[in-house]
């Protein structure tokens, strides 16, 4: 154990500054919450009070269900969501492998421009986007939406996923070629089982801007029908009224999946995030 | 009837040339060492004849077949690596029967196979456990058994010993001794360490920048090494090189003699100062200068020799090697 960290003057700081910065973040999930507990009157007079007797309502969440495509929206973002990470996860893990495993020419090329992807914001080509999905007839429904998240995911899973990949033990993929597996079946059953932390963080890193994206519903998938949560809380703000009570819930609902796929991925995440750094 | 011949095997990554003009033949059941210092390409050589690598020029046959394109799991070949690689989902039966499943063998002939292997290398009680539950030696015993069980022509051991404690080096490499004796296969064995080398060949090929020094077997190596490379690198401690001229033999010539032929002597012609003594119970080692020339004394027995005295050392002329300056020796 070294010095400092025993310190415990050390770890007092440590544990402070760590618990500011956790009250700091959770701050405004938790006025989203109280507040979406409350009457429109209680929410305006006291922001910060927590929901009592009488200012207890749950008269937003009662406009949410009332607005009856909620649920149709929810599942639409459900859809994009995990649809967009299974094939970032996928598509990226194979290009990962093919960048750090094969030699072939232009393979430091490749590398180079799928990394760009990671410099070049995906919406500066919206416009060009939109043409491709009109013309294309994808325009209003999810896999415009799942396309676009994929192409905008690849490129830091392919970057964080090759450098993991290239720590997978060469011997390790040669004795599967030794006994006879095929390329696939070692990919599949002895490289990706061993860069799991990597992908968990991928994961996450992709998934939350995937589920509070607004921009891309907003242009590609604006129908009824396929809009997502995010767009779908809209409704509650007019240019003249906005229904705080009803945003504020939807949001509240909003947190509860992505809180949920965290959890799942948090435990390889932590993983992923501190291999190296932690020898 | 061959195992295996190499003929003007050639290898490059990019412009770097890895392996120089190749020509090594190994004789159905031998046991073939390739030895030499990190970087001298003997690994390279090990996955191109498992077909892990392409040759860049020559040709690769395996009992006689040409493999320049077979894949490695068409070869007849089994490869046990330096660090195991173990499938870490799967447990030691698994591991061991993986390969005969690829190769569509029927479940009985797999588990006779696994048995028999699992017997031979004591690994019965582990059959179930997976190889984190493993210790490194038995880790190791695994992966043996898993080029086992493959009953193939050939076996490679790329550098097996390396992940292990000294004391499980030695029975390991007696156990690898062992079953080239019970299994009487073709085995090539790669490993910089020349203890190993000298133990368990029946053949060396001596190794150095990707070309072959010298192919023959561990005491013809030793008694008549063909340039200075090898006379050094086999033997330890290594051999004593100095220029002729201090004992007055004549100038622009390298001699060399191995430790254990120098011998304590009053009127001997090699003087020097000792700088440290190593005491091992059955040898001592001196260490001493020789003018600017450190130079290794192997002696038997224990002998009372302190650091900073003077010492003179006798040899037998005939025990004397001579190499010329590009390290040629010269009879």
């Amino acid at each position: 154990m070294n010095k400092a960290r025993s310190n415990p003057l050390n770890t007092a700081a440590m544990h402070g500054a760590l618990i500011l910065y956790t009250l700091i973040a959770l701050f405004p999930v938790f006025v989203i919450i109280i507040n979406s507990f409350k009457t429109r009157r209680a929410i305006f007079r006291e922001p910060l009070a927590l929901p009592d007797a009488e200012s207890f309502s749950l008269i937003g969440y009662q406009t949410v269900m009332k607005q009856g495509d909620f649920f149709l929206y929810f599942q639409n973002s459900l859809i994009v969501t995990v649809v967009s990470l299974a094939f970032v996860l996928l598509f990226g893990a194979m290009a990962a492998y093919a960048l750090s495993e094969y030699k072939f020419k232009g393979n430091t090329l490749m590398g180079l421009y799928l990394a760009l992807g990671i410099m070049i914001p995906i919406r500066i080509g919206t416009v060009a986007i939109l043409e491709m999905m009109v013309a294309t007839g994808l325009v209003n429904t999810l896999w415009a939406l799942i396309f676009v998240y994929t192409a905008q995911g690849l490129p830091l899973a392919v970057f964080i996923l090759s450098e993991f990949m290239r720590q997978v033990s060469d011997d390790l993929k040669n004795a599967g070629r030794v006994d006879g597996l095929s390329e696939y079946t070692i990919f599949f059953r002895l490289v990706l089982p061993l860069v799991r932390p990597a992908m968990a963080t991928v994961a996450v890193f992709n998934m939350i801007p995937i589920w509070n994206d607004l921009w891309f519903p907003l242009i590609l998938a604006p129908a009824e029908e396929t809009k997502t949560l995010t767009l779908g809380s809209q409704v509650f703000i007019g240019q003249f009224v906005t229904d705080w009570n009803a945003v504020l819930s939807a949001l509240s609902m909003a947190i509860l999946p992505v809180l949920v796929l965290y959890v799942i991925f948090s435990r390889q995440l932590i993983r992923g995030i501190t291999s190296g750094a932690v020898k | 009837m061959t195992a295996l011949t190499l003929t003007n095997v050639n290898k490059s990554f990019g412009t770097v040339e890895v392996l120089k003009d190749i020509n090594i033949e190994v004789d159905e059941g031998e046991f073939v060492v390739f030895v030499g210092p990190s970087g001298c390409g003997k690994s390279t050589l090990l996955r191109v004849i498992a077909g892990l690598e392409d040759v860049t020029s020559g040709e690769v046959r395996i009992g006689g077949e040409l493999m320049n394109l077979t894949p490695p799991s068409k070869r007849g070949i089994a490869m046990v690596f330096q660090s195991y690689a173990l499938y870490p989902h799967l447990n030691v039966r698994k591991n061991m029967s993986l390969a005969l499943k690829q190769e569509g063998q029927s479940k009985q002939v797999i588990q006779e196979r696994v048995a028999k292997a699992s017997k031979m290398l004591n690994l019965e009680p582990y059959i179930d456990r997976f190889p984190s539950e493993l210790s490194g030696g038995q880790r190791q015993r695994v992966a043996i058994g898993r080029a086992i069980v493959r009953e193939p022509k050939l076996f490679l051991f790329d550098e097996p010993l390396s992940n292990l404690d000294a004391a499980l080096r030695m029975n390991t490499r007696l156990e690898i001794a062992n079953l080239h004796q019970q299994l009487d296969a073709s085995m090539i064995y790669v490993t910089h360490d020349q203890t190993e080398a000298m133990t368990l060949a029946d053949k060396i090929v001596v190794l150095r920048d990707g070309r072959v020094e010298q192919v023959g077997s561990p005491m013809d190596l030793y008694n008549n090494p063909a340039n200075q490379f090898v006379a050094g690198f086999l033997g330890a401690p290594s051999m004593n090189f100095f220029p002729a001229s201090m004992i007055g033999e004549g100038a622009n010539i390298t001699t060399g003699i191995r430790p254990e032929d120098l011998f304590l002597s009053d009127d001997g012609p090699v003087t020097a100062n000792v700088t440290h003594v190593e005491h091992l119970g059955g040898d001592t080692n001196v260490i001493a200068m020789m003018q600017d020339h450190q130079i290794t004394a192997r002696l038997f027995g224990q002998h009372q020799v302190d650091a900073g005295q003077a010492i003179r050392f006798g040899y037998s002329p005939s025990r004397l090697y001579r190499f010329d300056p590009q390290g040629t020796r010269l009879e």
